[in-house]
């Protein structure tokens, strides 16, 4: 007997779901269902995950329907982030696909007593010679896809794709053009009751005392619902709700909370505070330089918000002791878990099923507010419960992207080349996600009679691309280097993931101090960039990034050019931006010319427009936004104190795409945030002559920094 | 509890509801029309925009006396699947959203822009948009489709 090769390696989330059954189904009506277990959240993924099974099981992609992720049956892939979507997702499908595509064959050669190499696919038509033929739908019911993923069958070459790398319309979007109900905002469930949960002004406040009467006398008032300091009401009307909960809001006694950091000295706040300090990466030179001077430099930016354009929602409705929960978390597996915990049920009574909501870019209050919903539907009788959240809870009970503060030492030799590079980062953790941990990372877990502490945010391994130390490491060919990541053991203000985790702060940080010391040795800062990297990749953005911004434009007065660049976690999309922004004292982005190379690029406007999203977000969250506080409240609880980017502040954003068809896809989501921050910085030095090295660069922090020049 | 009369949609309408309701709980309550959205309750973000007569409103603030006798138009009576507004023709063509929350309110801005100045000028339909507030960054490829829809409706 013969030893037998060793299996061929499944891709990630084939191999945690290998069912075959569990990812895709013929039904009888000529149509294929697929079921990813990542969710829909604005970027894409379900029409990218839709092309990568068209190509692959010769179908046409009309015939697709996407099934939404639910616990009921979905193929469990953990959380839909990290641009890992395309990566995990797609490879995971288009293995499947061709799987089952391969038994399909074979059943029909043997039925059809033709060789099975004799046959091909059209629109799911199975056909051989002398027009015999079959198709996915009569062999359906005599095969058997619940079977187990084998490795042992290619997907398709490059060359032998067409749906797969053209820029298929999105399958979501008629839906939204149409208001046809898509959105979990939009779906009512029958007999469905409205519910409010009430939440303290004062950080970390309890509630010491709740006068319940004048909330019990409104109309449509069906319960108020009292745990701990968790509290809330439902009506029949979602006026009703609001009209209760702000009576109730008016009965409400607090205690003092926790107090919150100095937001105007972020920096001296994270570096006071107890840490967990890692050293991410060390790397020494056998011939160390001389070092003749060594240059300092401190980067901050503030805690950023989410802030959704809708607010979060859920709906809940129980059935004896099991309940079924809708939900736009981007985790249906971790937030059961979660709710499994704290409602002391086993995970098989709690069924989460995904619904859209609007754009998250992270963990926002999607997870929160279904635990409020699971909670406030226990008093209904089995009636389902949707809970909304106010804007003003959005803007301020919701997890935040956490302040970072980052030094960076470079040792220079006589030439001012770097001989030396020290790297170190003060910042919360960047995850508290659900699901995760022995603890309920969801906000009214923390508020219940017997609460849970509050969850301090944690960072994921390096191997995982990291948190706060996420795309620390340069991308660079500096002869030596140390990193350090010091994470925050306490958390007066609540942090979890906001899209890069780290990788803004710490691209910023690095992509200026390079811009500086190439202003330093008088040296063009893509040149310098260039003769620092080893990766060909990464130099074939900047370069064509630069050939499309036509760098360096002819020096204009008020007007400056900066560029950023990144590998995004260090293994993802690469991104260079280009930034062109005028300006004296008011900063005006006009221009970004961004090249991204995704590998293989399933949907290449589908790409395109998660960079030009991204690069806007990052537009607005360097020139506007910061989580407002005083030592008490968040106090940006409104679009008119965390203002954004607005349709006339918006500027031009040119993207070329490197393609790499031969080269497995990776997400794009996250690509650009890094780079166009330390662009749009960069170009501020270049215009105006000042750094600025505390985000948001408004035109306080610009007045602050040129004092600090002059 | 009064009957308040309004045309919706070009349908004339009555609803017996509190006049202190805001049009928005009316559309998607008891009027059934979900397509308008609910974003921040304080006439901040547009994603509640409908028109009233030719002009883009919220209506998470706007109580339901006030359009009486009015003619209200949500997202839904723009058009439909088989009678496309060119402005949804177009932000299919144009891929003009990520997740699309805020495009009910911007397609309805865009209409009442059309209205008043059927050629607009990029500029032009920044400014009309500049109180419709878009968190994915879409915003170039919004105003490209309102553009390539006013081009579309000069020539039919």
């Amino acid at each position: 007997m013969s030893t037998p090769s060793p299996a061929p390696k499944l891709p990630v989330s084939l191999a945690a779901n290998p069912r075959l059954s569990s990812w895709v189904s013929f039904a009888r009506d000529g149509r294929v269902t697929i079921s990813p277990g990542k969710v829909e959240i604005g970027q894409g993924i379900v029409t990218a995950l839709a092309q990568i099974a068209a190509d692959e099981l010769d179908v046409d992609i009309s015939r697709i329907e996407m099934i939404r992720a639910s616990t009921a049956a979905s193929p469990n892939e953990g959380v839909t982030s990290g641009s890992l979507s395309i990566q995990q997702s797609g490879r995971a499908l288009r293995q499947v696909c061709a799987e089952v595509r391969q038994i399909f064959v074979a059943t029909a050669a043997n039925r059809l007593g033709v060789d099975q190499s004799a046959l091909g696919i059209e629109d799911g038509t199975i056909l051989g010679p002398g027009n015999v033929r079959t198709s996915y739908w009569e062999l359906a019911s005599d095969v058997s896809l619940d079977r187990d993923a084998t490795a042992s069958v290619a997907a398709k070459p490059i060359a032998a794709r067409s749906v797969a790398g053209h820029s298929v319309q999105r399958i979501d979007i008629p839906d939204k053009v149409f208001a046809r109900p898509r959105f979990i905002h939009d779906s009512p469930l029958a007999g469905m009751l409205h519910g409010r949960v009430l939440r303290p002004e004062i950080s970390g406040a309890k509630l010491v005392a709740l006068d319940e009467e004048a909330a019990r006398r409104v109309a449509g008032l069906v319960a108020i619902v009292r745990d701990g300091s968790f509290a809330g009401v439902v009506s029949e009307t979602e006026d009703g709700a609001e009209a209760a909960l702000k009576a109730l809001h008016r009965g409400a006694t607090w205690s003092d909370g926790a107090p919150l950091p100095d937001e105007d000295d972020l920096a001296a706040f994270l570096k006071s505070q107890p840490v967990e300090s890692t050293v991410i990466d060390t790397r020494t030179s056998t011939t160390p330089g001389k070092i003749a001077r060594t240059i300092r430099r401190q980067y901050t930016r503030p805690y950023i918000a989410h802030a959704s354009i809708a607010p979060s929602c859920a709906m809940a409705q129980w059935d004896g002791d099991r309940v079924r929960v809708w939900t736009h978390s981007q985790g249906v597996y971790l937030l059961r878990a979660d709710l499994a915990i704290v409602l002391k049920l086993p995970a098989e009574n709690i069924t989460v099923e995904h619904m859209e909501g609007a754009g998250c870019y992270g963990h926002n209050a999607a997870d929160d507010v279904a635990l409020d919903a699971v909670l406030l539907a226990r008093a209904t009788n089995g009636r389902p419960v949707r809970v909304q959240w106010s804007r003003h809870d959005e803007m301020s009970h919701a997890p935040f992207g956490a302040a970072m503060a980052i030094e960076i030492e470079a040792d220079l030799d006589a030439g001012n080349e770097i001989v030396g590079w020290r790297h170190s980062i003060w910042s919360n953790g960047h995850a508290a996600r659900p699901g995760r941990a022995a603890q309920p990372a969801l906000l009214a877990a923390t508020e219940i009679a017997n609460p849970y502490p509050r969850m301090i945010s944690s960072n994921p391994p390096a191997a995982n691309g990291g948190g706060g130390d996420r795309n620390s490491v340069p991308l660079y060919d500096f002869p030596a280097w140390t990193i350090a990541s010091h994470r925050l053991l306490t958390m007066p203000v609540r942090t979890s993931a906001l899209r890069t985790l780290g990788a803004q702060g710490n691209v910023f940080a690095i992509e200026s101090l390079l811009d500086e010391i190439a202003a330093l040795r008088g040296e063009d800062p893509i040149q310098f960039r260039l003769r620092h990297l080893r990766d060909e990749r990464a130099k074939d953005v900047l370069r064509a990034a630069a050939a499309r911004a036509r760098w360096k434009p002819e020096k204009t007065s008020g007007v400056g050019y900066g560029v950023g660049l990144a590998r995004y976690k260090n293994t993802g999309a690469y991104c260079a931006a280009i930034a062109e922004i005028e300006g004296a004292d008011d900063i005006r982005v006009r221009r970004l010319t961004l090249a991204v190379d995704v590998g293989e690029a399933i949907n290449p406007d589908g790409v395109s427009n998660q960079i030009e999203g991204g690069a806007i977000q990052a537009t607005s969250w360097v020139l506007k936004e910061r989580v407002r506080f005083d030592r008490a409240r968040i106090t940006s609880t409104s679009w008119t104190d965390y203002p954004i980017l607005t349709f006339g502040e918006v500027p031009v954003v040119d993207v070329e795409i490197v393609q790499r068809p031969e080269i497995e896809p990776v997400g794009a989501g996250e690509a650009a945030h890094g780079p166009v921050t330390a662009a749009i910085a960069n170009a501020v030095f270049d215009g105006l002559g000042v750094r600025v090295r505390d985000l948001p660069i408004t035109r306080d922090r610009l007045i602050a920094a040129m004092e600090l020049t002059s | 509890m009064p009957s308040i009369r309004f045309r919706l949609n070009g349908v004339e309408t009555a609803i017996d509801a509190d006049p202190a309701q805001t049009l928005l709980s009316a559309l998607r309550g008891a009027l059934g029309l979900p397509g308008t959205h609910f974003g921040c309750g304080a006439n901040e973000c547009g994603a509640c925009y409908v028109m009233v007569g030719d002009r883009a409103m919220a209506s998470c603030d706007m109580p339901l006396w006030s359009v009486a006798d009015k003619d209200v138009t949500t997202v839904e009576g723009l058009g439909d699947p088989d009678h496309p507004h060119p402005l949804q023709r177009a932000f299919i063509a144009e891929q003009a959203m990520q997740c699309g929350y805020c495009i009910s309110g911007i397609l309805v801005s865009a209409a009442a822009l059309l209205k008043r100045n059927p050629a607009p000028t990029e500029a032009d339909v920044r400014l009309a948009l500049d109180r419709n507030l878009c968190r994915c960054g879409s915003h170039n490829r919004i105003v490209r489709a309102v553009l390539r829809a006013a081009s579309e409706m000069a020539a039919s």
